[in-house]
C-alpha cells in the first residue's frame, strides 16, 4: 500500500519538475528571440543615429547670393565647388561629377544657416561641416564594403605603357618576382599620392594595372611606405560608392577630415527622398497628433460606457447583445475600422484626407472595445463591500460609483487605455486606408495637415532600395519601441501610484 | 420536516421588556421576497420596537438576512429581488415610490458581515456620510461629529492621534466598529448589523457586543447572528426564522427557556440547524 503511495508522491513531484522546466525553456526561448530581434534592430539602426560630414573652407561668394533672399541662394554650389577644390587633380567631367556625388543635396544646408544667421559671413571664408551623401555615409560606416589597408612594403615603380591603356607596377629589381614583392592581386586598388590604380592582372613577371586617378607623371617611383594597397570585399560593380570615390573618401579619412557627428537631423527633419535628409519627426508628430485625438475621444467615451453598462445598465436581452457585439468589435481586424473610416469620416463627412484628425477618429474606434473591456473589468474587480458601504450610508448610486468604485478601478483602466493606446500607436492598416501613408515631407503642423505616423513610416522606408533607408527602417523602429516602453512605463507607473492610495 | 406552514400573522412580543416607549418602529405586513422565481420570504409580519436590540436568529438561508436587507432597501441593488407587502419605518411606507431610498438609508444605517470600511482615512471614512448629506455646515462641525460618532463606537480613545491614517490598516475589530461609527455619524435611528461579529475574535466580539448594549439607549437595532449567544447576550428580542418564515418572535429571555414552537426549541437545543 505505502509503496504505491511513494510511486504517487514520486510522480506528482516528477510532473511538477518537468512543468517547471517547461516553463522556464518556454521564456528561455522567448527571451532568446526577443534578445536577437532586439540586437538585431539595434544593430541595423545605430548607424542612421550618427552622419558624416566632411570639414570644408568655403569662400562665401557674393556673387552667389542676394542679400535681399539670403535663404535662397545656391549654397549647394558653393560648398560643392569648395568640395571639388580639394582634388585640383580631378579635371574629367565624369570624375567631377562622381565627385560631388559624394556631397549630399542637403549639403549646403549648414552654410545656408550660418549665412542666415550672421549676413556678415558674405563675402568671407568660413570652415563649415558639410553633410556628405548616403552613399557616402554607410561607405564610411563600413556597410558597403570590407577594406583592408596594408602599407607597402617595398619600393614600387610606375610606368605607364605606351601606346596600349594601363600601367606596368614592379618593384626594386632584384631577383623576386613583381607579385610577390609587392604582395598586389588582381582587384586591388594601389592608392598613393597623386593617383590610384586598379590592379588587373600579371604579364611576364610585372603586375598590371589600369588607371583610378590617373597620376600626372609617366614613371614614378615610390619607396615602401609611400604607398598602400586597398582591399576590398566587394567588387566595385556591386557597390554604390566606386574605386575612385572611395580612395578620396579615404583620402579625407586619413586626413582627418570626415567628421562623425549625432545625426540630431533624424529627430529633426520630416521625411525625405535622400536617405541623409530624411528624419522622423515628421512621422513622430504625427504619430502624437493621432494618438491625442484617440485619447481624448475614446478615453471618455470608453469609461462612461464601461460605468453605464457595468454599474447602471439594466441587465437585459439588450445589454447582453450589446456586450457581445463590444467583444467581437475588439476581434475585429483593424483594416476593417480603416475601411469604416474612409467610407464615413473621408467620403460622408468630408474630411481631410491623411489627417491626423482622421487617423485619431478611426484608432479611438479602433482602441474603444479594449478600454471598454479593459475599464468594465476594472470595475468588476472592486469588492462590492465598497458598494454596499456607500450605499449603506445613504449615498446614492451614482455617489457610490463616482466616488468610491471609479477610483479604485482607475489604476485597472488606465492600465487597460494605456495598453489600448500603445496598441494605436503601433497601428498601421486602418492610417493605410484614410491616406496617411503618403509621402509627406513637412513636418505636420495641426490636427488637419497631412501626416504620416511611425509606424506607416517604417512601412514606408522598408519598402525603399537604397541601403542606407535600412538603417533608417531600423531605427525608426527603434523609435516606435522607446515610445511604446515609456508608454507601458507610464502605465506600470500610474498603476502603482495609484494603488498605494490603499 | 414540515409540510404545514404556521399561519403568518402580526407577530407582536407579548411583553416585550424593551417597549418602554410602547411605540414600534419598523413594523412589516405581509412581506414576500423572491429572488426571481425563488421566493425566500412568505408572508412575514413583525413590529420591531425603538430602542431595543432585536436579534433575528435561524438556519443558513432562513430569510433573515434579506429581510434584514429589505429593511433599508438594500436588496433594490440585486436586479431579481421582488419585495411585495408592507414594510414601514416610523410609520411611512419605505417601498413608497414617494420614498427617496438615499433618504431611508440614512435613516436605517447598515453595518455589514465583513468590516468595509473605504480605502480612505478612518477621517474620510466617518465624515463621508455627513458631507453627502451636508450634515455639517464646516470643517469643526465636521470634525465633531466624527469625534462624537468615533467615541459613540468606542474607537475614539485608540485612534484620535491617527485619523489620517488608512482605515483599511486598523483591526478587524476596530474596522467594524469603525463601520459602525461611519454608520452612526449620519444620525441614523435605525441599525441593522449584518451578522457583525462573524470576522472577528471573541475578544474583538465582546467589544462589539459591548458597544451595541450601549448603543440600545439611542437607536432601534436589528441584529442578524449566527451565535444564540450572542442573541441571549445582546438581544432584548429575538426573532427565530425558518425556511422563509418567521417561527417565533418575542422576549429573548423566554424565547430561550420556554419557546411556544416545537422548531424553535429544536434550534435552540441544536437538533437542527
Amino acid at each position: 500500500m505505502t509503496e504505491v503511495r511513494d510511486e504517487l508522491v514520486k510522480k506528482r513531484y516528477a510532473s511538477e519538475r518537468r512543468f517547471r522546466f517547461y516553463g522556464a525553456a518556454a521564456l528561455a526561448l522567448t527571451a532568446l528571440f526577443l534578445a536577437i530581434l532586439l540586437v538585431d534592430i539595434v544593430a541595423r539602426g545605430l548607424p542612421a543615429f550618427t552622419e558624416k560630414t566632411v570639414a570644408l573652407d568655403v569662400k562665401v561668394d557674393p556673387a552667389e547670393i542676394d542679400p535681399a533672399q539670403l535663404a535662397g541662394g545656391n549654397y549647394d554650389k558653393l560648398v560643392k565647388d569648395a568640395f571639388r577644390a580639394e582634388f585640383p587633380q580631378v579635371t574629367g567631367r565624369a570624375e567631377r561629377k562622381a565627385l560631388g556625388a559624394l556631397l549630399s543635396t542637403g549639403g549646403g544646408d549648414a552654410l545656408r544657416q550660418m549665412v542666415v544667421a550672421d549676413p556678415a559671413l558674405i563675402g568671407k571664408t568660413v570652415s563649415v561641416p558639410v553633410l556628405l551623401g548616403a552613399d557616402a555615409g554607410i561607405y564610411l560606416q563600413g556597410m558597403l564594403t570590407d577594406l583592408t589597408t596594408v602599407a607597402g612594403k617595398a619600393t614600387l615603380n610606375i610606368a605607364r605603357l605606351e601606346g596600349e591603356e594601363g600601367y606596368v607596377l614592379s618593384g626594386d629589381t632584384s631577383g623576386e618576382s613583381a607579385e610577390q614583392q609587392l604582395g598586389l592581386t588582381a582587384g586591388q586598388v594601389v592608392r598613393f599620392k597623386g593617383g590610384a590604380l586598379r590592379v588587373t592582372g600579371m604579364q611576364n613577371g610585372y603586375v598590371r594595372a589600369e588607371a583610378i586617378l590617373p597620376p600626372e607623371l609617366p614613371v614614378i617611383t615610390l619607396p615602401a611606405g609611400q604607398w598602400d594597397s586597398l582591399t576590398f570585399s566587394v567588387p566595385e560593380s556591386n557597390r554604390r560608392i566606386s574605386d575612385a570615390q572611395a580612395v578620396w573618401l579615404e583620402d579625407l579619412k586619413s586626413e582627418g577630415r570626415i567628421q562623425t557627428s549625432f545625426a540630431w537631423r533624424f529627430f529633426e527633419s520630416g521625411d525625405s527622398r535622400e536617405p541623409e535628409l530624411a528624419g522622423i519627426r515628421g512621422a513622430l508628430v504625427g504619430s502624437l497628433l493621432t494618438v491625442a485625438v484617440a485619447l481624448a475621444l475614446a478615453l471618455p467615451l470608453g469609461i462612461a460606457a464601461a460605468v453605464y453598462l457595468e454599474e447602471f445598465a439594466p441587465k437585459n436581452k439588450l445589454t447582453d447583445l450589446i456586450e457581445v457585439n463590444i467583444n467581437n468589435l475588439a476581434a475585429v481586424p483593424s483594416i476593417i475600422f480603416g475601411l469604416l473610416g474612409l467610407a464615413v469620416f473621408l467620403n460622408f463627412f468630408g474630411l481631410p484626407r491623411s489627417a491626423p484628425v482622421v487617423g485619431g477618429l478611426v484608432l479611438a474606434l479602433l482602441v474603444l472595445p479594449t478600454i471598454i473591456i479593459a475599464s468594465r473589468a476594472a470595475l468588476k474587480a472592486v469588492p462590492p463591500s465598497i458598494t454596499e458601504a456607500a450605499l449603506g450610508v445613504g449615498a446614492s448610486k451614482q455617489q457610490a460609483v463616482f466616488q468610491h468604485v471609479l477610483p479604485l478601478a482607475l489604476p485597472g483602466i488606465m492600465t487597460g487605455t494605456i495598453l489600448g493606446l500603445a496598441r494605436a500607436f503601433g497601428e498601421t492598416a486602418p492610417l493605410l486606408m484614410i491616406g496617411m501613408i503618403a509621402f509627406i515631407a513637412d513636418i505636420p503642423q495641426g490636427f488637419t495637415s497631412a501626416a504620416t505616423v511611425l509606424p506607416v513610416q517604417v512601412f514606408l522606408w522598408s519598402d525603399l532600395p537604397e541601403i542606407a533607408f535600412k538603417s533608417k527602417t531600423a531605427a525608426a523602429i527603434m523609435v516606435l519601441l522607446v515610445v511604446l516602453f515609456a508608454l507601458n512605463a507610464v502605465a506600470i507607473y500610474l498603476r502603482k501610484r495609484f494603488d498605494r492610495r490603499w | 420536516m414540515n409540510a404545514h406552514v404556521p399561519h403568518q400573522t402580526l407577530v407582536t412580543p407579548e411583553k416585550p421588556r424593551a417597549l418602554a416607549s410602547g411605540q414600534f418602529k419598523v413594523t412589516a405586513r405581509d412581506v414576500d421576497v423572491y429572488y426571481g422565481e425563488k421566493q425566500a420570504i412568505k408572508k412575514l409580519s413583525i413590529d420591531i420596537p425603538d430602542r431595543a436590540v432585536s436579534a433575528f436568529i435561524g438556519p443558513s438561508g432562513c430569510g433573515k438576512s434579506t429581510f434584514l436587507r429589505c429593511i433599508n432597501r438594500m436588496n433594490d441593488t440585486i436586479p431579481t429581488c421582488k419585495v411585495t407587502g408592507l414594510i414601514d419605518v416610523d410609520k411611512h411606507d419605505i417601498y413608497d415610490p414617494k420614498i427617496d431610498v438615499v433618504q431611508l438609508r440614512a435613516k436605517v444605517g447598515m453595518v455589514f458581515q465583513k468590516p468595509n470600511p473605504f480605502p480612505k482615512s478612518i477621517f474620510e471614512n466617518v465624515a463621508y456620510g455627513p458631507r453627502i448629506h451636508g450634515l455639517a455646515a464646516g470643517k469643526t462641525e465636521l470634525d465633531e461629529i466624527v469625534e462624537k460618532s468615533l467615541r459613540k463606537a468606542g474607537l475614539w480613545e485608540e485612534v484620535k492621534d491617527r485619523l489620517a491614517q488608512p482605515g483599511t490598516g486598523l483591526s478587524g475589530g476596530q474596522q467594524q466598529r469603525l463601520c459602525i461609527a461611519r454608520a452612526i455619524a449620519v444620525n441614523p435611528e435605525v441599525i441593522l448589523m449584518d451578522e457583525p461579529c462573524s470576522a472577528l475574535d471573541p475578544i474583538a466580539t465582546a467589544r462589539i457586543e459591548e458597544l451595541i448594549d450601549e448603543l440600545r439607549q439611542n437607536y432601534c437595532i436589528v441584529i442578524v447572528t449566527h451565535s444564540m449567544q450572542q442573541a441571549a447576550r445582546v438581544s432584548q428580542l429575538t426573532a427565530f426564522f425558518h425556511l422563509g418564515t418567521l417561527v417565533e418572535y418575542g422576549d429573548t429571555d423566554e424565547m430561550f427557556t420556554a419557546p411556544q414552537e416545537k422548531r424553535t426549541q429544536d434550534y435552540i437545543t441544536g437538533r437542527f440547524g
